[in-house]
């Protein structure tokens, strides 16, 4: 049964990839399909800007332009952050953990599927009869009025990849509950593990409102209902309401993982241990907490009245507090450290004052009565650009640059990594930076062109040029990721010399079972602790044996297919009544198929203590 | 994890649901799940609460509810939820056909439950309240459909384990099963509670 070390077709490749249930397999398919829809999002950006490099262009507009704006954003947040996040959950954490597996490696690999097929569908847009047009918010007043299926793509195909959200949120909550090796107590946990705890935490609470928003908007578009259609007593407010409930904590699930990546990178490259690991902890929990009680600072302007505005806006503020105690934590972990400026590191340190001016402009747009002034314009797209790619692009980078070696067993060249990480850090500034400007002299966003004369010229030539320095840069590593899998220098265990967390004490990549024995954890940085006392490996805690795991299976890919036949039956339904039966039929598919995982015994298979013996001696040659 | 031994009423744990890291895993996630499930009932609510009285000259509740079917179907679902606690005590003490009978009576009990709220649907439905007829009808069919799909699937769920395991009896591995679409179906019967309270007595109170 084991597929320890053997050479495969490419078909046999593909049949591995589509069933397989192994965290770090799972952690490669989020990485390349959001990679891809990284691309993706990365295009429409160049052609928004390409659009507004001058005034009075017609390069797209209209129309074209509002879908290509509705398309960059929702791919960005729910088709390239999100998956790239759980592919660096996926590669380490189970590893950070001493874990052979995660809790739910069935579920691990529904929530891929789902995920993917949900973004397909979304895409599929493109193709028959045009994208989504109404914002990556949607507001209702705009979407129900929005002819053509857009709104129905967005609709359904978010429904669909938002489940699979949800199921990997659950699988690491539990994971990092049950699964930890003996020894492993929670404050022992490296602070990526605690980070994406917290993060799972918050898409177990914030997923569902928008799925139930993403459910009276279909019910709105497709079957008659009236929540949000004021004439037969709706109420608009209601989307913005159950969408930012959702919308706000987003940004805590995209960005506090960021976070953890760069607390592993600073305590690694200062060879220093976190400073303040509690005090870490406290705050991670404390801006999970507090990511719930904010979200009406989005709806300052909807007229919700001023005892409400002034409730968020001092909440808002608030979450600056826990936020500045990781700021300076960090500083202070550089501080007196053997620093090393790798790759990972640049991203990290880049990451501090770009991330702090994303933060202070939050606590310029929670002042409710300013935002007033800055709401609607280009000042909030500079804001939340300098949080997401200040804060969770470059933690995504920084994580597949550090993380590269231990999931693919190569080192990625830091020459060109780091000649991707300058064009990257100053093509971010130049995009946006000018925004904030532009912004304040009174340049709406998601309008698709201006006038001459009103002083907007400047700006926004600059912000293309940016715009073009971090799509060479994505290129450059483009190119480094090619050169890399073909000629690269294999990784060691220890791939930089100076990990300190349990990943770095398995081979790179880790096999299929990742710790031949359970290891015994004696304090944080558990690895850097045996370095110390001049061991080679971890203390096992338990002898040598037959280890068991668990079997792969087509039925995650087939249950996601089937809501993904159905999302087209109930999409069409209007025009053709017999798609109300493929609706139904791919409903089928998948209650099927979850039917036959119910009923079919799944005891999973053994590895034997042999083969894992032979598996080590050749590692530790090799 | 000797799953497949031979077990006795003696040797059967005092929690086979969370006797092996399975059931372990299940048990935790379920509740994780349940956390979940609770909020998004907890949008629906708040969403039937906003437009509760945007009848748009349809019918209001008061006009629809009527006591005697409401208070049937919730003592039905109230009873089944009783009922899955003796069958999950059976199950504790390994008495495998006893926690057959008792998860049946749930099943029958939620059963008549459903048919209860079908048949007031149609009434409803007949008496002009459609799901398109206003924004209260759009956000009373949807939460309390939701809540009927749950019961469907619930349903649907604990036949599947019975009839699955109806020859090979209980041991470790399918117990986490029976323990966890039990904790479902309580679930369910928590909400109804909430929906009882909040849509038809403060329906009909007005
Ligand atoms: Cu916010």
């Amino acid at each position: 049964m084991s597929t320890l070390a053997r050479k495969k077709g490419v078909g046999a490749v593909i049949w591995d990839y589509l069933t397989t249930v192994d965290h770090k397999k799972i952690a490669i398919l989020y990485l390349i399909a959001g990679g891809i829809f990284f691309l993706a999002g990365g295009v429409e950006a160049l052609l928004i800007r390409i659009q507004l490099a001058v005034p009075n262009n017609d390069f797209v507009v209209g129309g074209l332009y509002n879908q290509i704006l509705t398309m960059h954003g929702t791919t960005m947040i729910f088709l390239a952050a999100m998956p790239l996040v759980f592919a660096m959950m996926n590669a380490v954490v189970p590893i950070q953990i001493g874990a052979r597996d995660v809790a739910f490696p069935f579920l691990n690999a529904l929530g891929f599927w789902l995920f993917f097929f949900g973004g397909v569908f979304l895409n599929c847009s493109w193709f028959l009869g045009g994208a989504p047009d109404a914002g990556w918010t949607s507001y209702a007043s705009l979407s129900l009025e929005s002819p053509g299926h857009g709104i129905d793509f967005y609709v359904l195909g978010l429904q669909i990849s938002g489940f699979g959200t949800l199921i990997g949120g659950i699988n690491f909550l539990v994971t990092i509950v049950t699964m930890r090796a003996p020894g492993m107590t929670y404050m022992r946990m490296p602070l990526f593990t605690w980070t994406t705890f917290v993060a799972s935490a918050l898409i177990l609470f914030a997923f569902p409102p928008l799925t139930v928003g993403l459910i009276l908007m279909m019910m709105d578009r497709l079957f008659g209902g009236n929540f949000f259609d004021p004439a037969a007593g709706g109420n608009t407010i209601i989307w913005e309401h159950l969408f930012w409930i959702f919308g706000h904590p987003e940004v805590y699930i995209l960005v506090l993982p960021a976070f953890g990546i760069f607390s592993e990178i600073f305590a690694t490259f200062s060879k220093k241990r976190l400073f303040g690991y509690s005090s870490m902890v406290f705050a991670t929990v404390l801006i999970g907490f507090l990511g719930f009680m904010v979200w009406a600072h989005h709806m300052f302007t909807a007229g919700l009245g001023p005892v409400a505005n002034a409730i968020f806006a001092v909440a808002t503020m608030a979450i600056a507090v826990p936020t500045g105690i990781k700021i300076f934590n960090w500083l202070f972990t550089m501080w007196g450290g053997n620093i090393r400026f790798t790759t990972p590191m640049l991203y990290a340190v880049a990451f501090i004052p770009s991330f702090v001016m994303g933060g202070v402009t939050g606590v310029m747009n929670a002042a409710a009565a300013a935002d007033y002034q800055y709401h609607d314009s280009y000042f909030v797209v500079a804001h939340f650009h300098y949080v997401i790619v200040g804060g969770v692009v470059f933690g995504l980078l920084a994580g597949a640059h550090y993380w590269w070696p231990k999931m693919f067993g190569k080192m990625l060249s830091e020459k060109l990594g780091k000649v991707t990480f300058w064009l990257f850090f100053i093509g971010f500034h130049l995009t946006f930076f000018i925004q904030h400007f532009l912004g304040l002299m009174g340049m709406p966003r998601r309008v698709f062109t201006y006038l001459p004369g009103q002083g907007w010229e400047t700006g926004n030539l600059i912000s293309t040029i940016g715009a073009f320095f971090m799509a060479t840069a994505t290129v450059v590593l483009l190119i480094n990721i090619v050169v890399t899998t073909v000629k690269g220098k294999k990784a060691d265990a220890d791939a930089w010399g100076d990990g300190r967390t349990l990943e770095w004490a398995v081979a790179s990549p880790p096999p299929e079972y990742n710790f031949a024995q359970t290891p015994l954890v004696r304090g944080l940085d558990a690895y850097w602790i045996e370095k110390m006392e001049g061991r080679k490996g971890l203390t096992p805690a338990e002898p040598l044996g037959d280890i068991h795991m668990p079997n792969p299976s087509i039925l995650p890919f087939i249950i996601s297919l089937g809501l993904f036949i159905a999302a087209f039956g109930f999409m069409y339904h209007k025009q053709h009544s017999w798609s109300l039966f493929v609706g139904i039929a791919g409903l089928l598919i998948t209650l099927g198929s979850m039917f036959l995982r119910s009923v079919i015994d799944d005891h999973g298979f053994h590895i034997h203590k042999e083969e894992i013996l032979e598996a080590e001696n050749k590692g530790v040659k090799a | 994890m000797h799953v497949e031994e031979k077990l006795t009423a003696e040797t059967f744990p005092a929690s086979p649901e969370k006797a092996t890291l399975e059931g372990k895993n299940k048990f935790i996630g379920f509740w994780t799940f349940l956390g979940g499930e609770t909020v998004m009932f907890a949008s629906l609510f708040a969403t039937f609460l906003a437009l509760r009285d945007k009848t748009a000259n349809g019918p209001t509740a008061e006009e629809l509810f009527k006591m005697p079917l409401v208070f049937v179907a919730t003592m039905l679902l109230l009873t089944s939820s009783l009922t899955s606690v003796y069958a999950m005590y059976h199950m504790k003490n390994f008495d495998f056909k006893k926690m057959q009978l008792w998860l049946g009576v749930t099943v029958l009990l939620g059963a008549g439950f459903l048919g209860l709220e079908i048949f007031e649907f149609n009434e409803y439905v007949h008496e002009g309240f459609k799901f398109s007829t206003s924004a209260f009808s759009s956000s009373f069919y949807t939460l309390v459909g939701t809540h009927g799909a749950h019961v469907t699937f619930g349903l649907l769920w604990i036949l599947t384990l019975m009839i699955r395991n109806a020859k090979r009896g209980l041991n470790l591995y399918n117990a986490p099963k029976f323990y966890v679409a039990s904790l479902y179906w309580h679930f369910i019967d928590v909400v109804w509670v909430f929906i009882f309270t909040v849509v038809y007595l403060m329906g009909m109170v007005g």
